[in-house]
């Protein structure tokens, strides 16, 4: 699917600030800065890749700026970046 | 009384911390907003972090309402779509002034509940706002089966009256008293408007006083500071539940005697009184201060 630059997303406690854009590689590679990254780092980042999976992006490059969100919220914020960067509703597909 | 409507917490609705904690304050309903507290540049994230929230967080017995932009605008189709797919139990239309509006956005629901499976699940309440939702208010009640309420929103309606808004609420008897009439009419709930001012508790706690005098049965709030006031001015006190189970006993003695009309403590006691002994009673019972086995 084609990308373009996007984000979603605060910086505020609670939240999460995802930055998506296209990759030349294979796959979803994903930066992650997080406030509980030694606890939830792989968790935040399988929320991820899921979450674009399941709207049919295979590779994209993420700078993910996390304040402690919840599961749903990454959902959320990661595929509100996605309909910004396809211009697509693929919440809904 | 099928539930409580006391409390109705706004939370807006890009702002995850508070989505994710307001089930911690108790309040009866929680309202979820995507009008006026989001930007129109965030109207998509926030769409989705209530769709989100909505189908992962578990607010437990809470009422969830979600108030929706209005169908006229670009995103009202998207947000009744997102919320209705995620299990609301509520849509809140803000700015009604007609039936029609209603219907329309009954349809919308209806639209997408066809296509998930679910017809008939999501309820409407309205928001009424200006004079033009005052003079129509019954038949806004009235426009679909829907309805759960009718709220009102003051600052909006005091705008559209040419009016100030006053701590002592003149201007907004009229308007309450309609919406009350009309919801009782209906057979809905009334619900009043928000009071803003959080550091004037104690006009706060008149303005609830006087709403529950009014009729309402309950108000929209904008802090969770606000939900104690409220709770303690809508639960029977102990004085009134006792009064009202010598009643409600006093007629069922009298009932099974063959006679509707009784005295208790010297004054008659007839259908209103009866009526609103039970109403006590059901309240005592919802806020949890009495217990079935009591009676």
């Amino acid at each position: 699917m084609e990308l373009k630059e996007a984000f979603a997303g605060t910086l505020e406690s609670g939240d999460i600030f995802i930055q998506i854009a296209p990759s030349k590689n294979k796959g979803v590679q994903i930066d992650l800065d997080s406030t509980v990254k030694y606890q939830f780092g792989s968790q935040i980042k399988k929320v991820i890749t899921e979450t674009l999976q399941g709207l049919g992006i295979e590779d994209a490059e993420i700078k993910a700026t996390d304040k402690g969100a919840l599961d749903c919220t990454i959902r959320a914020r990661v595929t509100a970046a996605a309909v910004r960067a396809t211009g697509k509703d693929v919440w809904k597909d | 009384m099928q539930r409580l409507r006391r409390t109705m917490m706004f939370v807006p609705g890009n702002n995850p911390a508070m989505m994710s904690d307001a089930m911690i304050y108790a309040p009866d309903s929680i309202m979820l907003d995507l009008e006026d507290s989001v930007t129109m540049a965030e109207k998509d994230a926030a769409r989705l972090l209530v769709h989100n929230a909505l189908k992962t967080i578990d607010y437990g017995n809470i009422e969830m309402i979600v108030r929706v932009n209005p169908l006229s605008t670009p995103y009202g189709k998207k947000d009744v779509e997102a919320v209705v797919k995620a299990g609301v139990h509520v849509i809140r239309m803000p700015k009604t002034e007609t039936a029609e509006e209603v219907q329309e956005l009954e349809a919308e629901i209806e639209k997408v509940e066809k296509e998930i499976g679910c017809l008939g699940r999501t309820q409407i309440m309205a928001a009424i706002e200006s004079t033009k939702g005052i003079i129509n208010a019954y038949a806004i009640a009235t426009a679909s089966k829907r309805m759960m309420g009718i709220a009102l929103g003051a600052e909006d309606y005091c705008a559209n009256l040419k009016a100030q808004r006053t701590p002592s609420g003149d201007e907004l008897l009229l308007a309450r008293q309609t919406i009350v009439v009309a919801a009782r009419a209906a057979g809905i709930y009334a619900l009043d408007t928000v009071y803003s001012n959080l550091n004037d508790m104690e006009t706060f706690r008149k303005e609830v006083e006087l709403i529950k005098r009014l009729g309402f049965d309950g108000k929209s709030i904008i802090n969770p500071r606000q939900i104690e006031i409220i709770n303690e001015v809508f639960t029977p006190t102990e004085k009134e539940i006792e009064k009202a189970k010598t009643i409600v006993a006093a007629i069922k003695e009298a009932q099974a005697k063959g006679s509707g009309v009784i005295a208790v403590n010297g004054k008659m006691v007839d259908k209103p009184v009866v009526i609103r002994a039970e109403h006590t009673i059901e309240l005592a019972l919802a806020a949890g201060v009495i217990t079935k086995e009591e009676l």
